[in-house]
């Protein structure tokens, strides 16, 4: 038993220091690094809940497939370090005061709920709880509507990728050489260099 | 653990997460705010499984999971947008809608 509050100490520790490090970091690449031991200790709270399938789903759908797009993204756009803060100062005391109180809105609604169970352990389950037989027969027998309109919402999220994601011939090359020269100069001040455009001016293709 | 400690948890990493959406201004960081509020949605989901001992909570947090995917593609698509597009990349100055 003390072993578990150790681990979940541990792991708290471990999913606010990440929390608090994609907030805090300047490097978009940083944070994103920062979100995956997040997600990591997110991973190990999971397990602590005996839920084990959710946790294995975090662990390589979350930190595996959807960080490595992050983070090939940030390599594409070139993550430049950026001011802390927004442009209007008082805005940027307004977004730490609205977190703060809803913060401690949430925690009056949480220990002040007349719930007794939230002070308990939870209650009694097999030893099958959270595995993914479990799951499984749940998806297929209880909630198989919301699993089909997931998977469809994928189908349509994979599409909607690929028609943002879609050079659009006919612009790209009537505006190639004046756009070379604008992400030059627009990109001269950060750290990166200008990016490579597949319509160089004065190439013949 | 008592339940309790896991919900204050997420309580706070739903804050942490709400305040980087309000004060970061790359667009890119502001959707991975965006994934610790949904995450940390997704801990008061399983830890209130637990807590009545049923499985229904983690299917949620299964279609959370899922809706964070696509959520990320969409969005990650509209940022390579703006980069080939020449849109600074500031939440700030992207006021108008435009293609």
């Amino acid at each position: 038993m003390v072993l578990r509050d150790i681990v979940f100490f541990l792991a708290a520790i471990g999913a606010l220091a990440g929390a608090l490090g994609v907030v805090m970091l300047r490097n978009p690449f940083y944070s994103v690094l920062s979100l995956v031991g997040h997600l990591l200790s997110l991973a190990i709270l999971f397990l602590l809940l005996s839920s084990e399938f959710l946790a294995a789903a975090q662990l390589v759908v979350y930190a595996g497939a959807v960080m490595v797009l992050y983070v090939f993204v940030v390599a594409y756009i070139g993550g430049a370090d950026e001011p802390l803060g927004p442009a209007v100062p008082a805005v940027g005391a307004f977004g730490p005061l609205v977190a703060a109180a809803l913060c401690g809105e949430l925690f009056f609604a949480f220990i002040g709920s007349g719930l007794e169970a939230l002070d308990s352990r939870g209650a009694h389950v097999s030893p099958g709880f959270g595995s993914p037989g479990q799951i499984g027969s749940l998806l297929l027998r209880n909630f198989l509507i919301p699993f089909e309109a997931a998977s469809f919402l994928l189908l349509v999220a994979a599409v909607g990728a690929l028609v943002l994601a879609r050079r659009r011939r006919g612009i790209d090359d009537e505006e190639g050489g004046a756009r070379v020269d604008t992400i030059g100069h627009a990109r001269a001040h950060g750290s990166e260099p200008a990016p490579a455009e597949p319509v160089a001016p004065g190439v013949e293709r | 653990m008592n339940v309790v400690w896991f919900l204050c948890l997420s309580a706070v990493l739903f804050c942490i997460g709400g305040a980087g959406v309000l004060i970061r201004r790359n667009p890119l960081v502001v959707l991975l705010c965006l994934e610790l509020m949904l995450n940390a949605g997704n801990l008061a989901l399983v830890a209130f499984s637990r807590m009545h001992g049923n499985g229904d909570g983690q299917i949620f947090a299964l279609v959370v999971m899922v809706v964070a995917a696509c959520e990320v593609v969409v969005g990650l698509g509209v940022i390579v947008g703006m980069y080939r597009n020449r849109i600074a990349e500031d939440v700030d100055a992207m006021s108008e809608l435009r293609g």
